[in-house]
């Protein structure tokens, strides 16, 4: 039964421990997609140019399609599908939805957890720390105007939001 | 009844919020129990007759299901127009990346070595790569003369003009290939019954262009095959015709294995084996006045359409029609043609021709005026259509649009005069060099001629027993809000509230064929079948006595309660009409061409650094009538991402070929613009109206790709004074050109006003 080629890997995702049997050198997005089923996570280009597949890892914006398994064992890692806690939108899907940020959607859960990452650094981003931040994640649709007013948006919002949600 | 307006308000999209939240499911989301996964075995040399196929040792062969033409229980090809393009080649191939098989196998990650094992031995033959050497005939690699389609459009005398003429201006302006580069590659699966027949769901445009062609390819009736429109990731015409094909392999796979099959290509395959925009040839010979006005024109053009016909006629036409540009020409001579070459079929793509011909157009309109000694927005307001006159195609404009006032508008937008002057002063010593440069231009929406005519989609609305309203049609969303936009329509037309209405998932086996998602058509004339649709829901209703006008949501709800408890189904359809007076000669291709056009005048402002060549969008104005815009935030989402894409066609997206292949499938080598590359791009409309289309609307997708490259390369041109006359404009070509430049202007000194 257990593949003598697969390692144990522990991974706390989206805020929920998991133990699982991979191959080391598998991609960390087909494990997110194929084993957890969290297929918010999607593959774009498969070579880390497209930023579809960005999740947090320990905090930082990493292209999943990038991670050996092995090398994300013990991380924490957020996804799309953890962004919240509740049922309630985060502010900046909230955002997004409202300015248009989302066209055919298949780059937004990459460009919103991008966006999350940005926020986490800088709270009150100007539009160039915007265009720098998002310029890892490619949006073929929208020209990238909504999407920056979106998160510019979300920034406003949080900064009005944040005594509340503590 | 609901008295808030709900047509042009920024609803919320309908299916932003699974979006948002990443729980829409794309095709590769979705997995089946016992599901195969397949891939393609693709030809590695651009022509050639199939000697041998070998399949290769270390592969337990016997776990893979292979198929191959021989297979292929109906016709092998994918039907379209010509039927030219086989499914699987059978013996021969003519292009790079054709399919000659195909495996199936539960697991993915075999099926790479798979197909690598497999060796192809061939009998090369001579192939060609350009439009030059397929019009040399040195070979026949289709029909007779290796050409799919010409047009021609002669409008007066143009053999008179050229000895009136003060001037006559030529000019060949050539643009390379784009790759659509959406973000989620082509993908279906395809799952057969043996009771029901063959389902492909899938990442497509248009289901029923798939439902026609599996019905030829696995021979089966209408109601055996069904195809179903999963989220799509991005299409922009790149998931038109190509669908058919990826649907037809799985179909096939699913035939043979008797189990789901699913194919999802990875970048580099959809990017070096599917469709691209045509690469083109324009050549202009223009007869003008002294005072800048167009005499007559010459103007030849070619597009590249890859080794089988596919699209490439329809992209012709469209090319054709539009490369007169908004201007009013006396007399003149399109001569069109689509020519073959031994590279992967060239398809639609946002724009469909009309970027090819318009970019050549605009360019040499700057050139004209600079021939004349006028301005670049002079040459323009003495040439621009006026309501009344007539098209290339003799079409009368009978809208009351003023394009004059519209350049005017443009011009004080983006500050141009005065950016132009001190741009002139500044760039003497500078070395980021500064420019601005305009393009007017139009857009014709829905299918072109008769086009519409022959389509003759219809669109259904459901009235459901609990008050709610179904929108049935095929059109599908794929990022314009093609949801949203229908829903708005039928809502305001039914009084409703836009939470009432909502939209079946494209089903060829519930919903009608309203024809395919292409030719800026949908909110036009598709929405317009919806308000009609729509209307009739309404009509039923208060005609059976069971709803009086000014009724509330909830008298809707009883009255389709109502309705379905004694008569059943409550469906409304609406099939197109032709409006009345549309004249079109598909002999002479002359007349009304389309039903409506949308206008625009953009402006690009740049900056190149002369030190590293490249090139700075500082800013974009983009104003256009676009007739009624029905949902603000998406109307100007379609045009900030249209200009981008436009931009990325200008300076960036190069496709590198080599033998017919592309070299750069990659999005690391084929660069398309990110945040950091774009200026903020300024949208304006002007709304005026129309009859044809949904509460006034007009296309409004394809318009924003048309403008931006002219506009970028007429602004280098004003701040380089050196020409550039074929995208796209990479660094190292700005630097050839300026070495060339400068190597010209120490041999002889240019003559005054010559450049």
């Amino acid at each position: 039964m257990s593949d003598p080629g697969q390692r144990e890997i522990s991974l706390v995702v989206n805020r929920e421990p998991k133990k699982l049997r991979a191959y080391p050198m598998e991609r960390l997005l087909d494990v997110l997609r194929i084993q957890l089923g969290l297929t918010g996570v999607k593959e774009g280009c498969g070579e880390g140019e497209c930023g579809s597949c960005s999740v947090l890892i320990d905090g930082v914006l990493v292209n999943s399609c990038l991670v050996p398994i092995l090398q994300a064992d013990g991380a924490n890692i957020i996804t799309i599908e953890g962004l919240t806690e509740g049922p309630q939108l985060h502010p900046l899907q909230q955002a997004f939805l409202d300015c248009g940020g989302a066209q055919c959607g298949i780059c937004t859960p990459g460009i919103i957890m991008a966006a999350r990452y940005l926020s986490s650094k800088k709270p009150q981003p100007t539009l160039d720390d915007i265009r720098e931040g998002l310029s890892g994640n490619l949006c073929r649709c929208t020209g990238y105007a909504q999407i920056c007013e979106a998160v510019s948006a979300a920034a406003v919002r949080e900064d009005t939001g944040r005594e509340s949600e503590r | 009844m609901n008295t808030d307006h709900i047509v042009g308000v920024s609803v919320p999209r309908k299916e932003g919020r699974d979006k948002v939240t990443g729980r829409a499911l794309y095709i590769d989301d979705i997995t089946l129990p016992g599901m195969l996964y397949g891939a393609t075995v693709r030809s590695s040399i651009p022509r050639g007759k199939i000697r041998k196929i070998s399949f290769g040792t270390g592969i337990a062969w016997d776990e893979f299901v292979i198929v191959s033409a021989k297979d292929i229980p109906g016709q092998n090809c994918v039907a379209l127009i010509a039927d030219d393009q086989p499914c699987l080649a059978d013996g021969v191939v003519n292009h790079p990346e054709e399919p000659i098989l195909l495996l199936a196998h539960p697991s993915q990650h075999i099926l790479p070595k798979a197909v690598a094992a497999i060796e192809i031995e061939y009998d090369p033959m001579p192939a060609l790569f350009t439009i030059e050497e397929s019009e040399g005939h040195t070979e026949i690699i289709w029909g007779k003369d290796n050409t799919f389609k010409s047009y021609l459009i002669e409008k007066g005398d143009v053999d008179a003009v050229w000895a009136q003429a003060d001037y006559i201006v030529e000019g060949e302006y050539t643009t390379g290939a784009q790759e659509q580069l959406y973000i989620e590659n082509n993908g279906v699966i395809a799952v057969l019954d043996v009771e029901r027949g063959i389902t492909v769901s899938g990442s497509v445009q248009c289901p029923y262009y798939v439902h026609k062609a599996l019905m030829k390819l696995c021979s089966l009736p209408e109601h055996k095959v069904r195809v179903v429109q999963t989220e799509t990731g991005g299409a922009f015409g790149g998931k038109e015709d190509y669908p058919s094909m990826i649907a037809g392999h799985a179909a096939l796979l699913a035939m043979k294995s008797g189990k789901p099959v699913k194919i999802v290509y990875d970048r580099m395959e959809d990017m070096v084996a599917t469709t691209k925009r045509h690469p083109s040839r324009t050549r202009h010979r223009t007869a003008v006045t002294r005072e800048g006005k167009l005499l007559g024109g010459d103007i030849e053009f070619v597009v590249d359409g890859g080794a089988y016909a596919t699209l490439s006629s329809v992209v012709l036409s469209r090319g054709t029609i539009h490369a007169g540009g908004p201007y009013y020409w006396p007399s003149i001579r399109i001569r069109a043609k689509a020519v073959a070459t031994n590279a992967p079929p060239n398809g639609a793509f946002r724009g469909f021709g009309a970027p090819q011909s318009l970019f050549a157009m605009e360019r040499h309109m700057d050139r004209i005026a600079e021939m004349v000694g006028i301005s670049p927005v002079e040459i323009r307001r003495r040439n621009l259509l006026k309501s009344g006159q007539t098209t290339t195609t003799e079409q009368v404009i009978h809208e009351p649009i003023d394009l004059d006032q519209l350049l005017e508008r443009g011009l004080a937008l983006s500050d141009y005069r005065a950016k132009k002057e001190r741009f002139q002063t500044g760039n003497a010593s500078a070395t980021r060099k500064k420019g601005i440069g305009i393009a007017t231009f139009l857009h014709g929406a829905g299918f072109t001629g008769s086009g519409e005519r022959y389509l003759a989609s219809v669109v259904g609305v459901e009235g459901c027993a609990d008050g709610r309203v179904r929108v049935l049609v095929s059109s599908t969303e794929f990022g314009q809000g093609t949801k949203t936009v229908l829903c708005q329509i039928a809502a305001e037309e039914l009084g409703l509230p836009y939470e009432t209405v909502e939209i079946a998932q494209p089903d060829t086996e519930q919903v009608p064929n309203s024809g395919p998602t292409v030719a800026s058509r949908t909110v036009m004339v598709v929405g317009k079948l919806v308000q009609s649709a729509a209307h009739g829901i309404r009509q039923t209703l208060t005609n059976a006595g069971f709803l009086r006008e000014g009724y509330s949501k909830e008298e809707f709800s009883e009255a389709c309660t109502r309705y379905i408890a004694e008569r059943g189904e409550f469906k409304s359809w609406a099939r197109y009409e032709p409006p009345p007076g549309i004249f079109w000669d598909d002999e002479k291709y002359r007349g009304e061409a389309y039903a409506a056009y949308a206008w625009a005048v953009y402006i690009a402002e740049v900056t190149v650094d002369l030190t590293t060549f490249s090139v700075a969008v500082d800013d974009f104005v983009a104003l256009q009538e676009v007739g009624r815009v029905l949902n603000p935030v998406l109307a100007r989402g379609q045009i900030t991402g249209g200009v981008a894409q436009g931009i990325g066609y200008a300076l960036f997206e190069k496709v590198v070929w080599q033998q017919g292949r592309m070299l750069n499938g990659q999005m690391t080598n084929y660069i398309m613009p990110t945040s950091a590359d774009l200026p903020s791009i300024r949208v304006y409309f002007e709304e005026l109206g129309n009859v044809h289309g949904a509460f006034g609307a007009k296309g409004i997708g394809e318009l924003p790709m048309d403008g931006p490259a002219p506009a970028v390369v007429n602004a280098i041109k004003d701040a380089l004074g050196v020409r550039f006359d074929s995208i796209p404009v990479l660094p190292e070509d700005i630097f050839q050109a300026l070495a060339a430049d400068s190597a010209a202007e120490n041999n002889s000194p240019a003559p005054q006003g010559a450049r």
